[in-house]
């Protein structure tokens, strides 16, 4: 069937509006992901630190603050038991986070970390955190959570204060699933 | 062979006539403008005193909500589709659209996409209430369950605007006369096929956006949910993606619309007529790149705040370009002001006012001050209704004649035109008043020292309602009272091949057509 000129342009501009359907649902939120892990942005902090830092540098203290928040219906007590430490950089120190259980059912639980100010994330090293694995607590329990850091001597000057964030979320229905599949 | 059109309710269902569709386009976007404005005057009727009279908390939410939506989708897009159904082929010497059959179809799916919509104000848990720009999670995780509604509606408004601008497209790369060169294209012609491409570029995004909260909300994924290692940010960033871009898909037809009516009042040709083509190409170009302005306050490294602030305020270039021809137009012109014209120079006064607050609003530090406060509300309602309705006003009552061949009351019109202009002012003005002394937008009580403001901005919106009122009785009484004329140009100082047509324009026009020198 030969195509006329009106044709042509109609099935271009489908196309075109086709492809941008697929460009916001399919590419987007990856690029938008690949750009905040590129350039820091979102604060999101790197998995275990297995390096070793220059000297520690006494000249300088910045201020560490530590903020526990639970996501959502998350029924957890869950805080810092110092909600503030003040650290030379290179220094190694060690902080305990407090997680109690008090419902009546055993829970599993992930923290997810974030750092304020962005640009200090990639100079916040974690050489042990409970972050990195996912905590379990039967009904009533509690615990406390190690969480071992060092922050780095070539964190930019303007940073004086850093604050470290947990948001604690209900992971147990996902990782019976997880459970479930592998059995 | 001439035939007319087919009789009964048939030539309307069945529509393929551009000047058919045209008119019901018209019709349509009027009724969702009325629609629209009770919406409006309810929240000028709460807002009219501190505390709670009228509605209720939720209510208000769901007022402020549709009034956006049904203004920007319903009333403002399809207004400018329907005029240019009606006036691109005229204008271009076509002898109807490209598409017509698809023109039927985007036309028709539009009531129920409104109806699906509206039906959510008679539903439990009430109409959409997480404002007309739907942040996620508010309009995922908090949102009310008629949020299906809502989505759907916006799919089905979206599949028609993109088939509306497909078939615009189509027809002015097509079916211009001989020697109708891109270059002699009326400017409204030009807007149009540009608006007609960021279209095409971004209702599919919009699409895209309300899809993936159709799947957060109902099928278990997490594009928007932090819990689930999604980011409502991103939400934000692919809403104003679309967003962005919509603002110039509002306004670039409304500025084909003045550089139209200006020279023919001040019976000049339009200064710098490539320089409005070139500067339509740029604003249309900028507009996709500075989106991140509307969210200063998510926390944006100070790279990305410098980046889209300048960019931002890199468009206010051709946009004065666009202002100093217009006025540059009418400068030493044989000025008459009929009521065309008045809407055209307070659209270019009321616009420039509008994007002088717009720079305001792009300055980074000073955006997180005013963010979200009631002088956004006041900015862009200037350019939004001034700008877009004042210019949509403006078109209607410019070709009116010609479309009936009948003359409107020009002393009712010049009275709907003061009483809009004035009461537009007293609506608006005061709102920067009250956004400068911190009161924020969307809220439905405010604290007491911004009473004596918001009584002054009530008093303002109704009466612009009431003008509104005026226009839909000139123009009913027009159509079946109106002075017949049947001069085919009904402007003297009136170019362009739509003038070369008899009046009333005929059911089928430029069967052959015209020779363009």
């Amino acid at each position: 069937m030969p195509i006329n000129a009106t044709q042509k342009i109609t099935l271009k501009l489908v196309v075109v509006a086709i492809g941008m359907f697929v460009f916001a649902v399919f590419l987007m939120p990856p690029l938008y992901d690949v750009f905040c892990e590129l350039t820091g942005i979102g604060g999101k902090t790197k998995g275990q630190f297995e390096g070793t830092t220059a000297a520690v540098d006494v000249e300088r203290e910045i201020k560490i603050q530590f903020v526990a928040t639970n996501n959502g219906a998350m029924p957890w007590e869950f805080s810092p038991l110092q909600y503030q430490v003040r650290v030379h950089p290179g220094e190694k120190t060690a902080v305990e986070f407090y997680a109690k259980n008090p419902t009546s059912r055993d829970m599993v639980a992930q923290a997810i970390p974030n750092i304020t100010p962005n640009n200090a994330a990639e100079f916040f090293h974690k050489t042990e955190c409970f972050c990195f694995d996912k905590q379990v607590l039967k009904a009533g329990e509690e615990a406390n959570m190690g969480l071992v850091f060092i922050v780095d001597p070539e964190l930019p000057a303007s940073v004086t204060t850093i604050t470290l964030s947990y948001t604690l979320f209900d992971v147990t229905e996902a990782t019976e699933a997880a459970v479930a599949t592998t059995n | 062979m001439a035939h007319g059109p087919a009789k009964g309710i048939g030539r309307w269902l069945f529509a393929t006539n551009h000047k058919d569709i045209g008119t019901m386009y018209l019709w349509f976007s009027f009724a969702m403008f009325l629609l629209g404005g009770t919406f409006a005057m309810i929240i000028r009727a709460e807002l009219f005193a501190p505390g709670m009279q009228l509605v209720k908390p939720e209510f208000f939410n769901q007022m402020t909500t549709m009034h956006g939506l049904v203004m920007v989708f319903g009333a403002i897009m399809p207004s400018f589709v329907g005029l240019a159904n009606w006036m691109i082929p005229l204008q271009i010497g076509a002898p109807d659209m490209a598409l017509p059959r698809m023109n039927n179809l985007s036309f028709w799916i539009l009531p129920f996409g409104f109806a699906l919509l509206a039906s959510t104000l008679f539903m439990e848990g009430g109409a959409p209430n997480f404002g007309w720009t739907f942040y996620a999670p508010l309009s995922t995780t908090y949102a009310p369950d008629t949020v299906n509604f809502f989505i759907f509606g916006v799919h089905i408004i979206g599949a028609s605007s993109i088939m509306g601008s497909i078939n615009i497209i189509a027809t002015v790369l097509n079916l211009r006369a001989p020697g109708m060169t891109m270059m002699k294209l009326p400017l409204f012609v030009w807007t149009w096929l540009i608006t007609a491409f960021l279209l095409v570029a971004v209702m599919p995004v919009l699409a895209g956006v309300v899809t993936m909260m159709l799947m957060d909300i109902n099928f278990g994924t997490s594009f928007f949910d932090a819990a689930g290692g999604g980011d409502p940010v991103l939400f934000q960033h692919i809403f104003w993606f679309f967003g962005h871009p919509e603002v110039y898909i509002i306004i670039l037809p409304a500025f084909g619309v003045v550089s139209a009516i200006i020279p023919t009042f001040s019976r000049k040709p339009l200064f710098g007529y490539s320089s409005m083509v070139y500067a339509t190409s740029a604003i249309a170009f900028l507009s996709f790149i500075v989106w991140a302005h509307h969210m200063f306050t998510t926390g944006m490294p100070i790279a990305g705040e410098l980046y889209f602030m300048y960019a931002t305020m890199l468009i206010a270039v051709p946009t004065g370009v666009k202002v100093f021809n217009w006025i540059t137009t009418m400068f030493r012109g044989s000025l008459s002001f009929e009521t065309p014209m008045l809407f055209a120079i307070a659209f270019v006064i009321l616009f420039t006012f509008g994007g002088f607050t717009g720079l305001m609003l792009a300055v980074a530090p000073a955006d997180i001050q005013y963010h979200d406060s009631y002088f956004v509300v006041g900015h862009f309602h200037y350019v939004m209704v001034a700008g877009a309705v004042f210019s949509m006003t403006a078109g209607i009552y410019y070709w009116l004649p010609k479309w009936c061949g009948k003359m409107y009351d020009e002393t009712m019109g010049k009275l709907q035109f003061w009483i809009a202009f004035i009461g537009f002012n007293i609506a608006f003005i005061p709102q920067h008043f009250l956004g400068l002394a911190g009161m924020p937008r969307r809220y439905a009580d405010y604290a007491l020292q911004f009473s004596d403001w918001n009584m002054v901005s009530s008093i303002g919106a109704f009466m612009y309602g009431a003008a509104q009122l005026l226009f839909l009785y000139n123009v009913i009484r027009t159509i079946v009272a109106g002075e017949p004329t049947s001069e085919e140009k009904t402007w003297e100082g009136a170019e362009g091949l739509e003038w070369t047509l008899p009046t009333p324009a005929p059911f089928h026009t430029f069967s052959t057509p015209p020779e363009v020198k």
